[in-house]
């Protein structure tokens, strides 16, 4: 038995539109209002299996993580060939795209700058989560707010 | 046929610590009780170091010197958060869910199609709490909710059993029979003493007891247990958390507090806390009890008071609150003293608005309620202690000692867990 809880994340709402409304004349546009747009809806799945962590070096630059991004993890996720996964080596939290073809398991960068680390097969592979999507901020305003308030 | 299941965390707060610190994995880990205390969470490593439950880290220092023992000061921020996941994650299993503790959940299975094979059932939720918040846990499944903390039991101390245990009656007295009666749930030490000086000393004895003997020796409470370890369910899940009709700020000191001066900013703080915890449960308080003493393990001269006032109007207004405790905390204050802890306890409380009013008082204006919660606002979206009352001290010199705290990873935008790519 499986009972899918409705989700209670907290809601981020931004509006689609927005405008003054001239005195006098109700809005035509009234009718049209539909929901808000929210960006949680859209990235987070699973909210409870979901964690968010900080990606740190550029050896993933080639999917479009870079260094300071925010990745959303789902846990509840199976890793497949491709996917780009959270792994634990050697004891720390590691972003890496899975290749698993024909018996053979690969963590692969996506930077031809560094190396793929073959997963032999009485090496432990612990996968932590997938990486569902990278939040990128542009702007020095953005990536020094995030690293330094504290 | 009633079916129940709990679901308990295996060392919980050590596995929250573990998540995201993977370096934690194999090796002895402890987890302390406020103001670095004692021990109150322990990894197996640990355990099987000899570390006891609840001892103080003081008495363990060589211990933990020599064995390398991961030290953490407990982190209920985070503790908090994925506690709430692991509940969500159950729920799907049963929305009939009883939030126990903050590592327990009830759940009742009574509507499972009767064909399920439970030991694959609690496999699953098992696996599934594991894969998505990454928290090992056990299952123990019963008639009753006696008979499924003891399952849980012997599910987390029996490795054979998968980190399940289904108690069904006819296997139920073999497990029993090997079981000190003290580990049945709400028979305390007290209750021990007692049962075995009448020769209960097992579960299966306390299972056969006499009802009228349970009733006489630990009253009704007893003989609700005796039944319930016979299968006859007389408590039912709690579904909603009832009203609170109470609550407590009490700390003990990182050191003593020998000033007056500071003392009046640590009873100032805790009113704030106070009057924080009423307005997030929307209730007011009705009567205030301030307390102080001094250590009750050392040597120190001991001392210890309390006094308390009922409140003309109920409020949840901390600087109302504030006002109030501060005649009191004179009222009780001696010189002379090293203080160890000190505490504020709101009792009566009643729904906000819905108190009786005062011939000669008119209750809080709106304006200054709204002080209140754009302070909690802040305070919530910014970081605890973004805005607080002057009264309650910059430096705070006797604030709580937390010195192996972890980052706050899911609930701070500084504090997200690295991954290195």
């Amino acid at each position: 038995m499986r009972v899918e809880k409705a989700s209670t994340a907290i809601r981020c709402a931004l509006p689609i539109y927005s405008s003054a409304v001239s005195a006098g004349f109700p809005s035509p546009a009234e009718d049209y209002l539909e929901n808000k747009l929210d960006l949680n809806e859209h990235l987070i799945h699973h909210p409870s299996a979901t964690f968010m962590v900080r990606a740190t070096g550029d050896s993933m630059t080639g999917v479009g993580i870079f260094s300071g991004d925010i990745l959303i993890v789902d846990r509840s996720i199976q890793a497949k060939h491709g996917s780009i996964i959270i792994a634990v080596i050697n004891a720390e939290l590691t972003v890496k795209r899975l290749y698993r073809r024909k018996g053979v398991i690969r963590l692969e960068a996506a930077n031809p700058a560094y190396p793929s680390l073959n997963v032999s097969d009485d090496m432990e592979l612990w996968c932590w989560g997938v990486v569902t999507a990278a939040i990128h901020q542009y702007g020095g305003a953005a990536l020094s707010r995030s690293f330094n308030d504290s | 046929m009633p079916l129940y299941a709990l679901v308990d965390c295996n060392n919980f707060y050590v596995s929250c610590e573990r998540l995201f610190d993977p370096k934690l994995e194999g090796k002895p880990v402890i987890v302390l009780s406020n103001n670095d205390g004692c021990a109150v969470s322990r990894s197996a490593e640990a355990k099987a170091l000899g570390i006891k439950m609840g001892i103080p880290l003081f008495k363990i220092k060589d211990l933990v010197k020599s064995e390398k023992v991961v030290v953490r000061s407990s982190n209920y921020a985070l503790y908090g958060d994925i506690s709430a996941r692991v509940e969500d994650v159950l729920s799907q299993f049963s929305p009939r869910i009883e939030n126990y503790s903050i590592d327990e959940s009830f759940l009742d299975l009574s509507d499972l199609p009767p064909e399920t094979d439970l030991h694959d059932f609690g496999t699953q939720m098992r696996t599934t709490v594991l894969q998505w918040i990454g928290i090992p846990t056990c299952v123990g499944m019963g008639s009753t909710k006696t008979l499924a903390k003891l399952a849980n039991h012997i599910a987390k101390t029996t490795p054979s059993m998968g980190g399940v245990c289904h108690m069904t009656a006819e296997r139920a007295d073999d497990l029993f029979a090997n079981i000190d009666v003290g580990e049945v749930w709400g028979i305390g030490n007290a209750s021990v003493k007692q049962l075995k000086s009448i020769g209960v000393h097992t579960v299966l004895d306390l299972k056969r007891l006499d009802l009228k003997i349970a009733r006489k020796l630990l009253t009704v409470t007893g003989e609700r247990i005796v039944q319930e370890l016979n299968a006859i369910a007389c408590s039912a899940l709690e579904l909603e958390a009832k009203p609170k009709q109470a609550t407590a700020v009490t700390r003990s000191f990182g050191k003593a507090i020998l000033h007056y001066h500071d003392m009046q900013e640590a009873i100032s703080f805790y009113a704030a806390r106070a009057g924080e915890k009423l307005r997030k449960s929307k209730q007011e308080c009705c009567h205030l009890t301030v307390f102080i003493r001094t250590n009750v393990f050392n040597d120190d001269p001991k001392y210890s008071a309390s006094n308390s006032i009922r409140l003309p109007i109920p409020t949840n207004d901390s600087r109302v609150l504030m006002d109030y405790a501060m005649p009191i905390l004179k009222s009780i204050w001696r010189d002379g003293y090293r203080y160890a802890k000190a505490g504020i306890l709101l009792n009566d409380l009643v729904d906000e608005g819905c108190g009786q009013g005062h011939l000669f008082h008119t209750p809080s204006a709106p304006k200054n309620s709204a002080v209140m919660h754009v302070m909690d606002r802040l305070n919530k979206q910014m970081g605890r202690g973004t805005v607080f009352q002057a009264a309650i001290g910059i430096k705070r010199d006797w604030s709580l000692r937390s010195n192996f705290h972890s980052p706050r990873y899911t609930s701070s935008w500084a504090d997200l867990p690295k991954a290195k790519c």
